[in-house]
């Protein structure tokens, strides 16, 4: 067992993980963060996607001991005041149906935005095109992401 | 026109900030404590083999195993329609990826260490992988005891046969129909499988409490029916329904892959063997591809005879079913297919044959579309090579056969009111019909292609929904249904059916996820229904709650019932137009009286509803008799497509696609499922392959091999279309559109390239590949 310190979602906190616990099960089952979603378990469709000092990744190709003293940040964070502009937006565009990939692309949409406050369209594609969605067909999603750049 | 205050408007889903915030719970989201175990499946590597044994010795010995079950622990048969399935693997499998044993252990990874040491020695049988080869003479029989399984009345299996199904449909005079043709077009289409690719899992959970209760935590269309199949299956270990309780959280994508009964038999299983503590089974993404339902494969033999004005005569249409190695399921899709493959067309002579063949595959099963993507593919490529024949354009072809109002169906009972003129006339005018676009880039060419689409629910006659309405003391709602918001927005369009019956803003209702103790009936979440049937359900109950009402205020304070009316939630009254009532002082706590006593209490309504006008009751010969559908939903839908010539590479310029749903309830969720469906059925024709090795093992169980759309695959415009000719049994006019939507692009496509090339494809997938590689052999020519 390895101890870890890390910030999740604002707070400190040190657990005790194995060298091999994946961050997604060790963020579901041990933390209690149940956003990041399981959809293939090899970093293909995006439903996973965590904020790792601001950048998104894929928490099924991640060690749980790489996180230590770094910060993570969940839907959970983004949720705990009000929702963010982007979710807002997906919430007005429709930009979900089941609702299970939705997560996902808001972490890549967040990131997207932080560094980038205007993204184009094609941008928005770019950035949101390693999240898988089976209902909505994207146009939702992209026109959600455009709808908070000022260059739309 | 009833001035609606809540239908037809494009409301805020009420799901919507539980899915954004992350806040919505799914089957593997749910916590169950320290006493949860773990179940990992043992599964056959071989396409049929008879089981000679299992060794579990070594898998028992590692620490942190509970227990290890085969099949017989649990010789208990099911199935949907036909029962043909055992819950695990007996003397015999008949696919790669079917269940023999579980390995239950306190932690997952300990489950899957210990299923790798479970020995299975097998005696291998040839493997059927073909179903044209499974309908030889002398052809390998996957299931000998065929002719003892039990099925539903309206299933006709052949004993001794691979044929599991037969669906005949016979109407007029097939022979003087193509005599009477001044042209005839055969051949042979084929659509392969495919997977329903939910981006959530399969999951369940089953648990069985010391007092004996099983209830299963499930990803779940079809709650009810779980339970049904669960009770039935488990009947000889005393379990009836009462004792069994399946609770549905939110589904994280459906498309029929999750209806019916799969993996989920397997956890309430091995609940009874594990009393006092919950069992989970959570798929990976390589079982669900092999080990839920695959949509099933075809082989279409069509031929059709027209007059030189492009009038249908007639029509014959063999479907040869790949069903895989259980049809349980699956056979209701070849059954709904043999009922309804004229397409949305008048067709005075028709011979329909639709077979469902056992395989060593995977089991066929629901799929979004149920079968009409697969003999739309034909019927519609047909159309157009008919139409090209003739020298008619193919939109006019279609105009001039397309079904109306009142005609005769393939099974002689009368079509509904439709709208497909319109549909077709909307798309021919957004998609500029006749206008040839030229490329501007010299290395590709534009082609447009057109389709029509239509479908019916495929549902047994007596399938029913309802629903209980609970007033809470601010005159908001909980409404409670087993229909499934599966993404479609179900909930939402509940509350908004509730709303306008009760002048109770949607914001001010909560319709809840099912819970079989707790919820009222819903026969399944499939077949596009539940807006029409669910919806019926819950508008009788919020008349039921109205009513009593109306009744309590009259009761009460003299007013007369049919004087008052609901607005703003309120009681009104047109006698006395300076008179309210809120509802939230009395839908709870009652009226109080002068003398201070109280009339009334709280206000709860129920809705059933039935089609009560349909059979199954037909001659089997010819299925003629019945009224097997309770309508058909129909559309029109074209794209724009673009070709690179040397990659065959192809780009989805534009998709316009109508749809006739009666009424709108929301457009915007409408017009969801048009883009989503779309994007989900261009999917099929131009990204999706599906390969198995030639002894029946799936290649590409994974989203790395087996594409799915991006972001950057998507067309750059879709143009949905509503069109609203009212259901008359619909809650407020609405007909059914979910599956609808992704039926017309395989067509489509297949028709644009002949526009764009002169080339045409009649196998599915249509991939940059297979559109280079007949470049080339159109190029040598």
């Amino acid at each position: 067992m390895e101890k870890i310190t890390f910030k999740l979602n604002g707070e400190v906190r040190s657990m005790e993980v194995e060298s091999g616990d994946v961050l997604l099960d060790v963020l579901r089952d041990k933390l209690g963060m149940k956003s990041p979603k399981c959809g293939c378990d090899r970093g293909d469709c995006g439903a996973c996607s965590v904020l790792l000092d601001g950048k998104g990744v894929r928490s099924c190709l991640i060690l749980a001991i790489e996180i230590d003293g770094h910060e993570i940040v969940t839907i959970e964070g983004l949720s705990k005041q009000d929702l963010t502009p982007v979710q807002k937006a997906f919430v007005n565009f429709n930009s979900f149906q089941c609702g299970f990939c939705a997560p996902g692309f808001i972490i890549s949409a967040t990131e997207l935005l932080n560094e980038n406050p205007n993204p184009t369209k094609e941008e928005v594609k770019e950035a949101l095109a390693g999240n898988l969605c089976r209902c909505t067909g994207y146009m939702p999603i992209i026109d959600a992401v455009c709808s908070c750049s000022n260059k739309e | 026109m009833e001035n609606l205050k809540f239908i037809g408007k494009s409301i805020t889903r009420i799901d919507g900030k539980e899915k954004i915030s992350g806040a919505a719970v799914f089957a593997d989201d749910i916590d169950f404590g320290t006493t949860l175990l773990f179940a990992q499946i043992v599964e056959s590597t071989k396409a049929h083999a008879l089981i000679k044994n299992i060794d579990i010795s070594e898998a028992k010995k590692i620490e942190g195993v509970v227990d290890v079950f085969t099949g017989k622990d649990f010789p208990f048969k099911f199935g949907l329609y036909m029962k043909d399935r055992f819950v695990f693997a007996q003397d015999k499998v008949r696919f790669i990826g079917e269940q023999i044993a579980a390995v239950v252990a306190r932690d997952a990874k300990t489950a899957k260490r210990a299923a790798k040491l479970v020995k299975i020695e097998y005696e291998e049988l040839p493997e059927v992988l073909d179903q044209m080869k499974a309908i030889e003479s002398g052809a390998t029989i996957l299931h000998p005891d065929l002719g003892s399984y039990p099925h539903v009345p309206w299933f006709f299996p052949k004993a001794n046969t691979n044929i599991a199904h037969h669906r005949k449909t016979r109407k007029g005079n097939l022979d003087a129909g193509f005599a009477e043709a001044d042209y005839i077009l055969e051949d042979t289409y084929v659509v392969p499988r495919y997977a329903h690719c939910a981006i959530e899992f399969h999951s369940a959970i089953g648990k069985v409490d010391y007092s004996g209760r099983l209830t299963v935590w499930a990803s779940s269309q079809s709650p009810n029916t779980q339970r049904n199949l669960f009770a039935e299956a488990l009947s000889s270990l005393g379990f009836t329904h009462k004792d069994v309780r399946v609770i549905a959280p939110y589904v994280g994508g459906g498309f029929g892959g999750k209806a019916g009964v799969t993996m989920e038999i397997l956890a309430a299983a091995l609940a009874t063997k594990l009393k006092g503590s919950p069992v989970k089974i959570l798929w990976s993404r390589e079982q669900e591809f092999y080990n839920t339902y695959q949509r099933l494969g075809v082989i279409a033999k069509l031929k059709i005879g027209v007059k030189n004005d492009g009038t249908i005569t007639a029509l014959d249409h063999q479907l040869y079913w790949d069903a895989g190695a259980y049809v349980e399921y699956g056979a209701n899709v070849v059954n709904s297919v043999g009922l309804s493959a004229t397409g949305p067309y008048r067709v005075p002579n028709l011979s329909i044959d639709s077979f469902c063949i056992y395989t060593n595959l995977p089991p066929g099963g629901a799929y979004r579309g149920f079968g009409y993507s697969e003999f739309l593919f034909g019927l519609e490529s047909h159309m157009n090579r008919i139409a090209k024949h003739l020298g008619i354009d193919p939109v006019e072809l279609r105009k001039r056969n397309a079904i109306n109002e009142n005609d005769s169906l393939a099974y002689g009972a009368h079509m509904n009111p439709n709208g497909i003129a319109e549909c077709i006339e909307k798309v021919a005018k957004e998609i500029e019909w006749g206008k040839k676009e030229i490329s501007k880039n010299p290395n590709t060419v534009l082609g447009k292609g057109f389709s029509l689409l239509w479908k019916a629910p495929a549902m047994p006659p007596n399938a029913s929904s309802s629903t209980f309405l609970k007033f809470n003391e601010d005159a908001s709602l909980n409404i409670l249904i087993s229909g499934m918001d599966i993404g479609q927005g179900l909930l939402t369009v509940m509350a908004q059916v509730a709303a306008e019956v009760l002048s109770i803003p949607p914001s001010k209702i909560r319709v809840e996820t099912p819970d079989t103790d707790r919820n009222p009936y819903e026969w399944q979440t499939v077949g596009s229904h539940v807006t029409w049937g669910c919806g019926n359900a819950v508008k009788l109950a919020a008349i039921d709650a109205r009513d009593q009402i109306f009744a309590l205020v009259e009761r009460a304070l003299g007013l007369p019932a049919d004087k008052l009316f609901l607005e703003d939630e309120k009681v009104k009254c047109s006698l006395k137009p300076e008179w309210e009532l809120p509802l939230k002082n009395f839908v709870i706590n009652g009226i109080m009286k002068e003398d201070g006593t109280f009339k009334g209490g709280p206000i709860n309504g129920r809705g059933t509803f039935m089609p009560e006008f349909t059979s199954t009751n037909a001659d089997p010969e010819t299925s003629q008799g019945g009224h097997p559908n309770v309508h058909y939903t129909v559309g029109a839908a074209a794209l724009l497509l673009e070709i690179d010539k040397e990659t065959g590479k192809m780009k989805v310029l534009k998709v316009v696609e109508a749809i006739d749903v009666g009424k709108a309830i929301n457009p915007n969720l409408v017009k969801g499922q048009i883009v989503g469906g779309i994007v989900q059925g261009l999917a099929t024709v131009l990204y999706e392959d599906m390969r198995f090795d030639d002894r029946g093992k799936m290649l590409n169980p994974n989203f790395t091999d087996y594409k799915l759309p991006t972001t950057l695959d998507i067309p750059e415009e879709i143009v949905p279309i509503i069109v609203e000719v009212a259901q008359p049994d619909g809650p407020y006019g609405a007909r059914g559109v979910g599956e609808h939507t992704m039926l017309p692009a395989a067509p489509m496509i297949a028709n644009a390239i002949d526009d764009a090339l002169g080339i045409r494809i009649k196998s599915m997938p249509i991939t940059a590949e297979k559109v280079a590689l007949e470049i080339i052999k159109q190029s040598k020519k």
